[in-house]
């Protein structure tokens, strides 16, 4: 295994798009090393972007914030701004592992590792984030949701990366929340996990929602009908129970240890209509 | 391969090293340096027995390369007592008999002193939650998270009175 820390995304893309055999980035390393451990990967070339100044940068731009590929979690975790826009956000990211963990895990890695279960990335869809592809051809933007195709798989080509992930600003009385079911306190991979972001009229009405679903398909998916449930109500009783069956009814799940069909999909309504009040309380400032 | 020529700052001292691009930071502090407090618990990053800080963040060292840590400042259980003079950690878990096979212990203390150097005042619940990825399967906790809230408490006694 040939290990590079190139210095700038240009030397990265070149290394590898020119990269015989398998070709690895490096960002928190929290998924990738362990799977060089356990033999399950053996790539000839492991690329750390850690050097690259601009990826471990976390900015304000344009009202919202530009997550590098190589920020930690922990980083997100303390910045008090990006808590006060993207509280869901930030408490999905949160979520993924220990305090070690979260020293070294990145939302980007998270995004790339594609696992249908990573907590991060309904609440990035929900968010509406946008994430940078840089490749041979340039850079390009993508919804979070297009990164991930499958378990263990992208949409991204060879000698491509993604550099950043762009949380947008919003309007007021906007609130996002993000809520997983584990059979325990903390530290699980989720079972089902819901991400709901929306913005409330003066009137109190929700004029727009997002609403995304983990661990109940291939990958994360939009749930635009649970989405439409709640958009012109001031999500009464009927709006919620709308919302969570409309959440269920979208979920393709499969059974595993972690989970039964039947109980992923219920659990999905449950937790939408959860996160959608506390997504609520957030917008209207609570 | 002809391994890659490390240089890293460890506890304060300049620090050179060869290593593997495969080999874990974890795996380099223990076989080539002879830093064996570090331990190896899971290797996978669950367990929390080879936590060491990299550039002051709390990290497993089992899930860092050993190249990465090129220009790094890395401190490990070795740094924590001055000479003789036990970190006040060391001492509180001593007397708490917060420890019983001691394999999980470097890693508590290496990772409650990055607690208290960010929260000098934690709660029960924030000690808990900040220690979930050092497991400990002899103590069931209380007297760790006992002898951290001791700790804390003769630390903040310490500045007051400085």
């Amino acid at each position: 295994m040939q290990y590079e820390a190139p210095a700038t995304i240009d030397a990265a893309v070149g290394l590898l798009s020119k990269a015989q055999g398998l070709a690895r980035v490096l960002a928190g390393g929290t998924d990738l090393l362990v799977q060089l451990k356990s033999g399950t990967l053996e790539p000839d070339l492991v690329i750390d972007i850690k050097r690259i100044p601009e990826m471990t940068k976390l900015v304000a731009e344009n009202g919202g914030f530009r997550i590098g590929a190589a920020v930690p979690c922990a980083v997100l975790g303390e910045n008090a701004a990006v808590r006060k826009l993207w509280p869901g956000v930030v408490e999905a990211a949160n979520l993924i592992g220990s305090t070690q963990i979260q020293g070294r895990a990145t939302v980007v890695g998270n995004l790339c590792n594609a696992s249908p279960a990573a907590d991060s990335v309904p609440a990035m869809m929900a968010a509406n984030a946008i994430a940078t592809v840089a490749g041979p051809n340039g850079k390009r933007e993508v919804p979070v949701g297009d990164i991930a195709t499958a378990p263990g798989k992208t949409s991204l080509a060879k000698g491509e990366i993604v550099t950043s992930v762009f949380l947008p600003s919003r309007p007021a009385h906007s609130g996002d929340a993000y809520l997983r079911f584990i059979p325990r306190t903390e530290m699980d991979i989720a079972v089902v996990g819901v991400g709901v972001s929306l913005t409330l009229g003066d009137d109190g009405v929700c004029k727009a929602a997002r609403v995304a679903l983990g661990a109940v398909a291939a990958r994360a998916l939009l749930a635009e009908d649970a989405a439409k449930a709640i958009v012109g109500t001031k999500l009464d009783e009927k709006a919620l129970a709308k919302l969570a069956e409309a959440a269920s009814a979208a979920c393709r799940p499969i059974d595993d240890k972690r989970g039964t069909k039947e109980f992923r999909i219920k659990v999905a309504g449950v937790l939408a209509r959860r996160a959608a009040e506390k997504a609520l309380e957030r917008a209207r400032g609570k | 391969m002809a391994g890659t020529h490390v240089k890293t700052t460890i506890n304060g001292d300049s620090v050179e090293y060869v290593c593997e691009a495969d080999e874990t930071l974890l795996d380099v502090l223990r076989n080539r340096l002879a830093l064996t407090g570090a331990k190896e618990g899971c290797g996978t990053g669950d367990c929390g027995a080879c936590s060491v800080t990299v550039d002051g963040r709390l990290v497993c060292s089992c899930l860092v390369l050993g190249v990465e840590a090129e220009g790094r400042n890395v401190a490990t259980i070795e740094g924590l007592a001055q000479g003789e003079h036990l970190h006040p950690l060391q001492r509180k878990f001593l007397e708490h008999a917060a420890l019983q096979c001691g394999i999980c212990t470097p890693g508590f203390l290496v990772a409650a002193k990055a607690l208290l150097e960010k929260n000098p005042d934690p709660s029960e619940h924030e000690i808990r939650f900040w220690l979930a990825g050092n497991l400990c399967r002899c103590t069931g906790y209380d007297k760790i998270v006992r002898a951290v809230q001791d700790a804390a408490a003769e630390m903040r006694g310490g500045r007051h009175a400085a």
